[in-house]
């Protein structure tokens, strides 16, 4: 059984595309912003909250055939983002060529770091490499304490992250205008993110007088039900609890900018998605094709929702960008 | 009755309307004001709250406020503080008490 079907059958928890501002908004805008592209599942970290479950072992990697039909279809379709992620997008040998093709051409490319890669062995150029490109960077740091980050991350995690933003910082990420770094708060366990700009606060102070880091924004980011996350509501005793906690917060206002109605993803072999969750269950997007027959194929469609999407619309709203609403 | 503390009855709070809903209301307007951003911020009257119920030993209190106070961003290091604030108290509360003993025997003792 699939986790979205699981999900779609929980008692107590009503049906999420049934939701009348699910049905209102149900497609895609006309055109789309962000092109999301998952270039594979290796990563150096295992975190207990990754819904994509990307680890050391994963040997999924988008190839240099598939990126250049992702920035074929970027550019003809007039997307304006294109957001990078994995895994660890470092971990994918052909990153450097995508991100100076990228640049090459003038695209906005946000790369979604994990940090902690950035200071491993082989890996040591890319800040430099990133600065050059002018890539903007979207951090994982789940708190701003080292207890919390390495109980989610692993041991050593929060440290190391701390030594590469202290490297981003020093090559003026966070600080020049034209070099963005942005950070990316979690829940470390079954609970709904806190409101945003308050938490940026907290980070802002607690990294500037503990660490000397500064960034330039702060994304709250719900945890989606599935994945390595969905695995621990299940072991802990804590899903049905947290699926309802996230039914009770849904917000009809978040419903209208969901990150999928602004978005296409698309994963390591092509395949087309609404998002990297409905990526990592395999719902795939309702229109035919990969990216690399997708010619001229509408991007309008039908949004795959399900249960999962309440994490997206709970609260403030979530998104890869974080709060919504 | 199995138990004197069931934790399904923290979702049935609102059932204790049922009874006298005018002071119902009042209370739960009130309490909704206590917990607004004022010359305190929510988060520190949320942190009160939660030491206060670990003071008074409150079961579906420490529940709420702890899921609460995760929500807001406070983590167990400084949750786990704000029971030792509570804890402090009482225990100082104990000692001063003292005092009354020792006037007591002062008074009786040759």
């Amino acid at each position: 059984m699939s986790g979205a079907t699981k999900l779609d059958e929980l008692k107590d928890v009503p049906a999420f595309g049934q939701r009348d501002e699910c049905r209102r908004f149900s497609m895609t805008r006309p055109s789309l912003e962000i092109m999301q592209i998952n270039i594979g599942k290796r990563c150096n970290l295992t975190c207990k909250h990754c819904h994509v479950k990307a680890g050391p072992n994963r040997a999924e990697l988008m190839s240099r055939d598939v990126m250049e039909s992702c920035l074929q279809a970027f550019e003809s379709n007039g997307f304006q983002t294109l957001d990078i992620t994995g895994g660890a997008p470092e971990m994918n040998p052909d990153l450097p060529q995508l991100v100076k093709t990228a640049a090459a051409r003038g695209l906005h490319t946000i790369v979604r770091t994990n940090l902690a890669i950035l200071i491993e062995d082989g890996f040591l150029d890319f800040p430099d490499f990133y600065a050059q490109n002018k890539v903007e960077l979207a951090a994982s740091l789940p708190y701003y304490s080292e207890r919390d980050v390495d109980r989610q991350r692993g041991q050593g995690v929060f440290s190391a992250s701390i030594t590469a933003l202290r490297r981003l910082n020093a090559l003026g990420y966070g600080r020049a205008s034209d070099l963005r770094l942005n950070l990316v708060y979690n829940p470390g366990g079954a609970f709904l993110p806190p409101d945003q700009k308050a938490l940026a606060q907290d980070y802002r102070k607690k990294l500037l007088d503990q660490f000397g880091v500064s960034f330039n924004e702060l994304y709250a980011i719900t945890n989606n039900p599935i994945g390595r996350f969905g695995d621990f509501l299940d072991r802990s005793d804590n899903l049905i609890g947290y699926m309802k906690r996230l039914a009770a917060a849904f917000n009809p206002a978040a419903v209208e900018n969901m990150m999928c109605r602004n978005q296409l993803c698309v994963d390591w072999d092509g395949r087309l998605y609404d998002c990297d969750f409905n990526l990592a269950l395999g719902l795939t997007a309702k229109m035919p094709g990969r990216i690399q027959d997708f010619g001229g194929a509408s991007l309008l469609r039908e949004i795959a929702f399900g249960n999962h999407c309440y994490a997206c619309t709970a609260g403030a709203g979530s998104s890869c960008g974080g709060a919504t609403a | 009755m199995k138990t004197y503390y069931n934790p399904e009855d923290l979702a049935q709070f609102g059932n204790m309307g049922e009874n006298a809903p005018a002071l119902w209301e009042k209370f739960m307007a009130y309490y909704g004001d206590v917990f607004k951003d004022g010359a305190l911020s929510a988060k520190e009257k949320a942190l009160i709250a939660f030491a206060v119920a670990h003071a008074v030993q409150c079961p579906y209190c420490i529940d709420s406020y702890a899921q609460t106070l995760l929500e807001m961003g406070v983590n167990q290091e400084q949750m786990i503080e704000a029971v030792h604030a509570a804890a402090a108290i009482r225990g100082g509360a104990t000692l001063a008490h003292g005092m009354q003993a020792k006037n007591v025997i002062k008074k009786l003792e040759m």
